[in-house]
């Protein structure tokens, strides 16, 4: 197919391995396994799928999921056309016919049913039935699942089923240890290790009030953010506010606590 | 005679030192010998800050007190006291005299005279803090008011009785304006008025500042960062900053002048003071909460990096060396963490001068260590003493390595000791000017003693066993109540118990609801209707998760004969859920026990009998439903005793404990609304439902036996009722009184219903329900 080309990721991404994540990756692409990734939101977990994806030179295709999407946003529908109706492919079923790598970011703000949809493709039968259109659509041998979901939503509502939890293998993320996060910020934005180590302090200590007051901690693209900032010539203290504090909370304590922290880590007085 | 001073029996005949000041005694005429006594002395204070006129307005002024009639009190207060007054004011004496004379001559016209040498006495202490005229205006204009609405009258006519509480309001003053402005005065003082005005005792307590509730008005009325309002923002500093928590526990500092308390923590909590004002320091400003997380940050320092030292052997010496040494290492250690912590701390230290302190006459170890300890956190100190740069050299050392340790440092603590070792150390005049570290806690948690004392006969303690007293019930919960005349909540006014609600028998409901079985019927047909369907179709959509056949086909013939079709061929699903949770509320006071005089009602029920059958209704149809749902009844004897019945929680199933406890309902005393709203309303707030309804059944107004204003307890239920509205809480009321119009609409705004006709109240009831929540 001709579109395949538009799916490839065309450069190196930038990517920074915690553990040996690469290599069960690969193995896991390999043995053809769904693979499940889970994690705080902003730590890494689309990077990782974009790199994986062109180190092994698959088409990626990824979908965005939101609570108003149903399972013919991800399998397709029939549009009205000038001679009657016409099928379009969703991009699940884009994904299996061209074999590329599928990825469902934030899966569980789909539905429940959607989830469902999902389930032939990612067991020995690697099936997809489009029921609607009396078809059924044999997963391309490159055809591989990814989804990805934060575990720490505090709603009830938002969790997988256990019977589609029990169809993947997993990766745990989470944000970088202090060393590594700075290096990752320093070396995707070019701010010299010093103040992203100051950033990563900060990030660090929101990440303290996590079930206090916030549900996230700042998360590692804020820190990128607020890193870009900097070097586009932002005062350190207005980054911080305007690219790690203000987004994340509106209570006016937990604000305070968190400009508190910047001042403190970044000492105004000649030592 | 030489010595110029005679006893002679009338004081006006005494001779003066001076010629001039001979003058002067003549022109005061006064008669009393203590005041001559003094006068000379008085005198020469005053020479050397007054001009001519102003010395003649004060003599005059003088003579005016000294001829009211009330002894020498008020004179020599006014004599001693008026120089440093007018001081304190920068001299302006000509617009100071004037209102500080009208209020004595007001007092003076009233039976309040007393309050004048009280007023003279403090006057100095207030001027000092509230430096200008204006503000010793508004001062007096504070005192004066308090003095008009709080003196008695009889028949209205003449002021009779002096106020209580005015001498007192006096001699608290200097105190009270260091921890007010004025404008909080003026509240603390309304409020006294307001509420004690005709309780002489009370009053005088509440001036006195011995009452709960005069020291909680002035807690909120303080100057400064309250702890109060900071503590959440504080304890999230602790967990983000430091990762650390613990029960952050206020002390008071208003109430402790000679000694302060200085924070401390131990096992049950880290204590910090209740207030601070910004700390003006020799380089800026530190805001309240800054001060707080200074406090924070030291006690978690030595959390971090101290370990308990023994110290028996050690004398206060050392161990103050050794305590200001261990500051000054966690100190550096916290800046290394977060370096913008330098600026707070280095503010906030004091910064001795180096020749402040003259060893040969007083103890100056406090002073060289302050000096030590400021050298070591501020590398510009630009102190030249050899010994201290010497030391200031090896504690850098010491940490530049790394952490380091108590021990370590308490060595080199100790070996400064010896070296700049003092024979005045040991005096008892000790130089404390610029020493006190006020963000340093008392360290007591640095220390270990292995033997308990000195004494060597220090035999086991006794160990006594506190009978311990069963507890009944649950303890009070206070709820403040709203004031309407001054805009401010009584703070912790009402004290509500909860309890659970006696059971009776559950057969009793069971009756009622068979005796309404017909309407239960009905109603049962209403609300298979309401019953929650979890999917409904939304057609006509641009997007959705289906076709619509029938309108893609009608698109479709559009499209072919050339009409622009509709695109809008899709449906979609929403799920309908209910989410709703209801909180019944049934006003228990004791006119429900009258019989209801309807027309339609011929069996002679009481109210209390009908709400019963109304409630079991609801209660019933709630659970077809599904909806979660709790009743509670409340009825009050006083602020002090507000009882909260709890009959069904939210978790309880519909079953018959519950039906017993609704059986047993009985009714007795008042109806104080509020705090069984706010109460009720504590336990929704934490629902975590869309859709939380407090319905509250009720047949007559608030009113409370010690309420004889029929306004207040109104307004305070409308607070509350705001209140819960604010925390996403919608109150519904059901009066059963006719005449509620003239009040409900006040409280409840729009959402409330009068019932005409009482004996259809379990019709009604059930049914108001299901439209409420359809």
């Amino acid at each position: 197919m001709s579109n395949k080309e538009q799916f490839l990721v065309k450069a190196e991404p930038y990517y920074q391995a915690q553990g040996r994540e690469v290599a069960l990756f690969e193995a896991a692409y390999h043995a053809r396994l769904p693979v499940m990734l889970k994690g705080p939101t902003g730590c890494g977990k689309s990077r990782f799928v974009e790199y994986m994806a062109w180190k092994l030179g698959k088409p990626l295709i990824t979908v965005a999921c939101n609570e108003d999407m149903t399972a013919s946003d991800l399998v397709g529908r029939y549009l009205l056309d000038a001679n009657g109706t016409r099928w379009l492919d969703g991009p699940l079923t884009t994904a299996a016919r061209m074999g590329a790598v599928c990825y469902l970011d934030e899966i569980v703000e789909a539905r429940q049913d959607t989830t469902v949809v999902i389930h032939p493709l990612t067991d020995h039968r690697r099936v997809l039935p489009l029921d609607k259109k009396g078809e059924l659509i044999e997963a391309h041998p490159d055809f591989q699942l990814v989804i990805s979901y934060n575990p720490g939503y505090q709603s009830l509502m938002k969790d997988l089923k256990q019977s589609t939890k029990q169809r993947f293998t997993a990766f745990d993320f989470d944000y970088p240890e202090a060393a590594l996060e700075t290096q990752i910020v320093a070396t995707e934005t070019g701010l010299e290790p010093v103040t992203a180590g100051k950033l990563v302090k900060i990030a660090q200590t929101a990440r303290n009030l996590k079930g206090h007051g916030l549900d996230e901690g700042i998360s590692t693209r804020l820190v990128v953010y607020a890193a870009t900032l900097i070097r586009r010539g932002v005062a350190p203290r207005d980054a911080c506010r305007m690219a790690m504090v203000r987004p994340i909370t509106d209570d006016a304590d937990i604000r305070a606590t968190l400009d508190h922290a910047i001042d403190a880590t970044f000492d105004a007085t000649p030592a | 005679m030489a010595t110029g001073y005679r006893p002679v029996t009338d004081a006006r005949q005494r001779q003066m030192l001076h010629p001039q000041v001979q003058g002067w005694w003549l022109a005061l005429d006064c008669g009393f010998a203590p005041v001559a006594d003094v006068f000379e002395e008085c005198l020469y204070e005053a020479l050397t800050t007054f001009t001519k006129p102003q010395m003649e307005a004060w003599i005059e002024a003088a003579r005016f007190i000294g001829k009211l009639g009330r002894g020498p009190e008020p004179l020599l207060a006014f004599l001693e006291e008026w120089p440093s007054v007018v001081a304190a004011a920068g001299g302006d004496q000509e617009s100071l005299l004037p209102p500080v004379m009208s209020a004595i001559r007001a007092m003076q016209k009233s039976p309040n005279s007393k309050a004048i040498t009280p007023f003279l006495q403090t006057l100095a202490a207030v001027a000092r803090r509230l430096p200008s005229a204006d503000q010793l205006r508004a001062y007096i204009d504070i005192a004066l008011d308090l003095m008009a609405r709080t003196s008695g009258s009889i028949h209205g006519h003449h002021t009779t009785f002096p106020s209580p509480g005015l001498p007192e309001f006096f001699r608290q003053a200097p105190r009270l304006l260091g921890l007010l402005a004025t404008a909080g005065l003026r509240n603390w003082t309304e409020y006294g008025i307001r509420n004690y005005a005709r309780h002489p005792e009370r009053q005088e307590e509440y001036f006195r500042l011995e009452s709960a509730d005069s020291r909680a008005v002035l807690q909120r009325e303080r100057h400064g960062t309250l702890f109060a309002d900071v503590e959440r923002q504080l304890e999230l500093t602790l967990r983000a900053l430091w990762r650390d928590s613990d029960l952050l526990v206020p002390y008071s500092t208003a109430f402790d002048e000679l000694r302060q308390p200085m924070p401390y923590y131990d096992k049950l909590g880290m204590r910090v003071p209740d207030v601070f004002d910004d700390a003006h320091g020799h380089n800026g400003i530190v805001s309240g909460i800054d001060r707080y997380r200074a406090v924070l940050a030291h006690m978690v320092g030595h959390r971090r990096w101290s370990t308990p030292q023994i110290a028996d052997n050690w004398s206060p010496f050392q161990r103050m060396a050794v305590e200001f040494f261990e500051d000054c290492r966690v100190e550096t250690l916290l800046i290394r963490e977060f370096p913008g912590l330098r600026r707070i701390f280095l503010t906030l230290h004091p910064k001795p001068l180096a020749d402040a302190c003259d060893p040969e006459t007083t103890s100056c170890l406090r002073h060289r260590l302050a000096m030590l300890s400021r050298a070591f956190l501020d590398p510009g100190h630009g102190y030249a003493d050899p010994v201290l740069l010497e030391f200031e050299r090896s504690f850098r050392e010491l940490l530049a390595a790394g952490e380091s340790g108590t021990g370590e440092i308490a060595t080199l603590a100790l070996s400064y000791v010896a070296r700049t070792r003092r024979q005045s150390d040991q005096f008892a005049k000790v130089h404390f000017d610029a020493t006190v570290v006020d963000y340093r806690d008392d360290n007591r948690q640095l220390w270990k003693f292995i033997e308990q004392g000195d004494e060597e006969a220090a035999f086991d303690e006794a160990r006594r066993r506190e009978p311990v007293e069963a507890q009944q019930g649950l303890p009070p919960r206070h709820y403040p109540e709203w004031d309407y005349q001054s805009q401010t909540y009584r703070p912790d006014w009402v004290s509500l118990y909860e309890a659970l609600h006696p059971s009776g028998n559950a057969a009793d409901i069971d009756r009622l609801l068979a005796k309404h079985a017909a309407l239960a019927k009905r109603l049962k047909r209403l609300l298979d209707l309401l019953k929650p369907q979890e999917k409904v179709r939304i057609r006509y959509q641009e997007e959705g998760s289906d076709l619509d056949l029938d309108i893609a086909i009608g698109s479709l013939i559009d499209f072919k004969s050339g009409v622009t079709p509709d695109s809008r061929i899709n449906m979609s699903h929403r799920t309908d859920g209910r989410d709703i949770n209801v909180l019944l509320l049934l006003d228990l006071s004791e006119s429900l026990n009258q019989k209801v005089a309807g027309s339609g009602n011929t069996s002679g029920q009481t109210i209390l009998e009908l709400s019963q059958e109304a409630v079991s209704l609801l209660a019933w149809a709630i659970d077809c439903l599904g909806d979660s749902c709790a009743i509670a009844g409340f009825h009050s004897n006083t602020r002090h005793d507000v009882r909260y019945q709890h009959i069904k929680g939210f978790s309880e199933r519909w079953d018959d404990t519950v039906k017993a406890r609704l059986a047993a309902m009985e009714a007795g005393w008042s109806t104080r609304m509020g705090a069984a709203l706010r109460h009720a309303g504590h336990y929704l707030a934490a629902r975590p439902a869309d859709k939380k309804i407090l319905l509250l059944l009720t047949d007559g107004e608030p009113a409370d036996i010690d309420v004889d204003e029929p306004g207040h307890l109104r307004a305070d239920a409308r607070k509350a009722v705001e209140e819960l509205a604010a925390k996403g809480v919608t109150t519904f009321c059901l009066s059963l009184d006719l005449r509620a119009d003239d009040y409900v609409r006040d409280i409840f705004g729009k959402r409330w219903r009068v019932l005409d006709r009482i004996e259809r109240l379990p019709e009604t009831l059930p049914s108001l329900y299901m439209e409420l929540t359809r």
